[in-house]
């Protein structure tokens, strides 16, 4: 085999690899913004709950000495900021984006002040499944280690899917978001389900943030997220509000992050920069791509059609 | 006979204020088992707030309801459904973007927290078998038509066996072949099962031909309650108005037609999925006549006035308005004097968090004496403007600076053609403008109509009721699939092949 194919062999896997490790707290973050919107609230705030998420995973991890329940921690810190998304927009003409970027910007100036101590100390990480150990080359041992929480969140992605389908909350949830004449008239309580939907979206953007911090890149400092949680709206609009499109999205996001690096690692230096901001223009080409000023958007929760 | 109660439902002394109106006073109604109940009332009259108070959607302010002759207190609408009351709403609340089965399912009242769609759509089916419609489960409710909707609305509350069924203008999105077959199916379900219905309706014709018993209401109290037998659509409309109706036919007055007002050359437009909705229509409309287009909702009717009110792009061809090329910016319909009153005016024409006032001056608020130099606006001309605009249109209540979407239906109708026909008017364009009015605001937003035809303006008037185009057009249209497949006019028309065109044959 020659060198060049070895080359672009170990670009792909490293993209790849690239792609779920980067693309894991895309997951998380869009799959938490899907449930949201599905219940017809958009929180733009998940960036606020993904850095407060990997600061709080971080240092309950350190003090405890545990990793998990460092990702419980994360968790509830995101459902507490969701809480207070809710909480705040269902006063009366009180608007859900302008709630969200308050709330991103609360979020990580929080996260910023209460993490200060922890930016030095080194805390327990999550562990990894390996999946290269047939592989004698350390590119491809380490672009397949594998960990247990993008195994969690690729289970969950279709698991939502179904719960979306199958379940009595999930139908709530669609019908809230789609007519809240409709849930009305079923007697639903409106602001209830979008408060739970809103919850359990922060705890999952919570969870996607103590990925950063616990497992990749895996320390807590302030420059820990490049807005993967504002990405991760785009995202979920470019999934159509299906989670299982969110996860091929987010390793599609992912992937496009890892170029850049991938490239590097073998060599190719020129363009760093450039292939750094493939997310972003990825992002760009996407939505102009997908849409088009003729047709409505597919999919999207009816409460944001009026 | 003993044991079993005579009445399914009563209401004693119903009021329901909003905070200073008050929009029901002292009503009572009696709704007898098995029997179907009609209740009437002009628009305004409180026909919706009373059966609202019934679902537990309102609480009432003072009276209370029996059910099987139990006093029972309804606090909200799954306490009504307990009870086995059952209502179909005025707009649609089914899920646009759920299947027919999913909003079926939607509407039972404990959901098992896991679906089985394999047991539930067999248990659906079962159900149906046994009711008078039929609907496509797995269908998406987008892709039904109005009639089929409606259907859907009322399957969902027979399936969840509801003994009363409320209907609260269940016609008004029909036509009048769909109404009968679904008001004749509901009146043979009273003979045959235990189900009382009430309905509200605005056309006498159904109220004669399937109610039993009628309740009519005004101004938010009782004006009586009869049997269909005893009475005549006459002595209903003068309960309805408290005095004898009078009866004042539109006037079709000879004016001389200027040509080439509007003219619609090859017109495509596409509708929400980038489909072509209206395909390469050509039309021309001449000052002082009436051109009726008549059509089964959803062949492009909509996309059609949508574009030429500037809500829609055009795929191809032009549209020229006193010979001039015409794109409905607001210049041009402000220099044509282009008017529009769109169906569903709420909705399409009006803001409805903004005041009457304010929505009356939506097409001149830019423009001296109500803006000054500078752009600031002249609120007191604004305000006076309004004023006498309400005063000539009768809108009700009177008040300027009420929200326009807390209004009932006649009312913002009223409210829009006050601002639209206000001033001069070159071309008028009229979609579904008596949707949901009682016979009094049908025949003045009618009469409205025809002397904005008799002072020379260029009238469009599409309409799915056969009888308003009739009754107004000077030129008889049927549009079918997006194009304009037959041409009469109202004199020579031939019910049997208008609807043959409407088929699409
Ligand atoms: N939520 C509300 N808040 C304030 N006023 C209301 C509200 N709902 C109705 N009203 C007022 O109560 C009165 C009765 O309204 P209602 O909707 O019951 O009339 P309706 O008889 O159903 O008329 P239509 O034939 O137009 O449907 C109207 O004056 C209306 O403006
Ligand atoms: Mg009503």
């Amino acid at each position: 085999m020659s060198g060049e194919h070895a080359g672009l062999l170990g670009v792909l896997i490293a993209v790849l690899g690239g792609a779920i490790r980067v693309g894991t707290p895309f997951l998380f973050v869009s799959l938490g913004e899907c449930l949201t919107e599905k219940s017809g609230r958009i929180n733009l705030g998940l960036e606020g709950n993904l850095v407060m998420g990997a600061m709080s995973g971080y240092a309950i991890s350190y003090l405890s000495g545990s990793a998990w329940l460092g990702v419980l921690a994360a968790g509830l810190a995101g459902a507490l900021l969701g809480a207070l998304h809710a909480l705040l927009c269902q006063q009366r003409n009180v608007n859900d984006i302008a709630v969200g970027i308050a709330l991103m910007l609360f979020g990580t100036g929080l996260a910023f002040f209460l993490g200060k101590a922890f930016i030095q100390p080194t805390a327990p990480r999550l562990p990894a499944i390996a999946l290269g150990g047939w592989s004698g080359s350390p590119v491809v041992r380490a672009a397949l280690e594998i960990n247990v929480l993008f195994v969690i969140g690729a289970l969950l992605a279709p698991a939502m899917g179904w719960f979306f389908r199958n379940a009595r909350w999930g139908l709530m949830v669609r019908t809230v978001g789609e007519s809240t004449d409709a849930a009305l008239a079923m007697g639903l309580d409106v602001n209830r389900v979008r408060f739970f939907s809103t919850v359990a979206g922060g705890f999952l953007a919570g969870v996607g943030g103590s990925f950063l911090s616990l497992y990749y890149p895996g320390s807590w400092n302030e420059g820990l997220s490049s807005g993967q949680g504002l990405m991760a709206v785009a995202l979920v609009i470019f999934a159509r509000w299906n989670p299982v499109s969110c996860f091929y999205a987010s390793l599609l996001f992912g992937g496009a992050a890892a170029l850049g690096p991938a490239l590097q690692s073998v060599g190719i230096t020129w363009g760093y920069y450039l292939f750094n901001a493939a997310p972003y223009v990825l992002t760009l080409l996407i939505m102009i791509a997908t849409s088009s000023s003729r047709r409505t958007l597919t999919g999207m929760p009816g409460a944001f059609t009026r | 006979m003993s044991g079993r109660p005579r009445y399914a439902l009563e209401g004693v002394n119903i009021s329901k204020r909003f905070g200073h109106l008050r929009a029901l006073e002292g009503v009572s109604l009696r709704l007898r088992r098995g029997s179907f109940h009609a209740l009437l009332g002009e628009n305004g009259a409180g026909k919706s707030t009373l059966v609202k108070c019934i679902m537990g959607y309102h609480r009432p302010s003072e009276g209370q309801f029996l059910i099987d002759e139990q006093e029972q207190s309804i606090d909200n609408p799954h306490e009504a459904h307990r009870l086995g009351i059952g209502m179909v709403y005025q707009h649609f609340t089914l899920i646009p973007n759920m299947s027919v089965a999913e909003n079926l399912v939607l509407a039972r009242p404990c959901l098992p927290a896991r679906i089985d769609w394999r047991a539930e759509t067999r248990r659906l089916r079962e159900k149906l078998d046994a009711l008078p419609f039929q609907v496509p489960l797995d269908a998406a409710i987008n892709s039904l038509s109005a009639g089929e909707k409606q259907k859907v609305e009322i399957l969902k509350q027979l399936t969840l066996d509801c003994r009363i069924l409320i209907l609260d203008e269940p016609t008004s999105v029909l036509t009048p072949d769909e109404a009968d077959e679904v008001l004749g199916r509901i009146k043979a379900m009273t003979r045959e099962t235990d189900l009382s219905v009430l309905i509200i309706t605005h056309k006498f014709r159904e109220v004669m031909h399937y109610a039993d018993e009628v309740t009519v209401l005004r101004k938010g109290r009782a004006a009586g309650t009869t049997t269909v037998a005893g009475t005549t659509p006459a002595a209903l409309a003068g309960m309805m108005l408290g005095c004898d109706p009078k009866r004042m036919p539109s006037t079709r007055r000879e004016v001389a037609v200027r040509e080439q007002v509007l003219d619609l050359e090859r017109l495509t437009v596409l509708d929400d999925n980038g489909e072509p909705a209206v395909r390469g229509l050509s039309l021309s409309v001449a000052g002082g006549e009436i051109v009726g287009i008549a059509g089964v909702s959803g062949n492009g009717q909509r996309e059609l006035v949508q574009a030429l009110c500037g809500q829609r792009d055009i795929g191809a061809g032009c549209m020229r308005v006193q010979a001039e090329r015409f794109r409905a910016t607001r210049e041009e319909i402000r220099r044509h004097h282009f008017r529009c009153l769109p169906e569903e005016p709420l909705r399409n024409a009006c803001v409805p968090g903004m005041t009457i006032a304010e929505n009356l001056a939506l097409r001149e608020f830019d423009r001296a004496p109500y803006a000054r130099c500078g752009g600031w606006l002249n609120r007191a001309a604004i305000g006076a403007r309004a004023a006498a605009l309400i005063e000539r249109f009768s809108v009700s209540p009177p008040v300027p600076a009420m929200p326009i979407g807390q209004l009932s239906g006649g009312n913002v109708q009223r409210a829009v053609l006050a601002r639209e026909l206000s001033g001069d008017v070159s071309v008028l364009i009229v979609a579904n403008p008596c949707f949901g009015l009682d016979f009094a605001a049908v025949a003045e937003v009618r009469e409205r109509i025809m002397s904005a035809r008799n002072q020379g303006a260029a009238v469009l008037l599409v309409s799915e009721d056969l009888e308003e185009i009739l009754e107004l057009a000077d030129r008889l249209l049927v549009m079918a699939g997006g194009r304009l497949v037959y041409e009469t006019t109202p004199a020579a028309a031939d019910l049997t092949l208008i609807g043959q065109h409407m088929a699409g044959h």
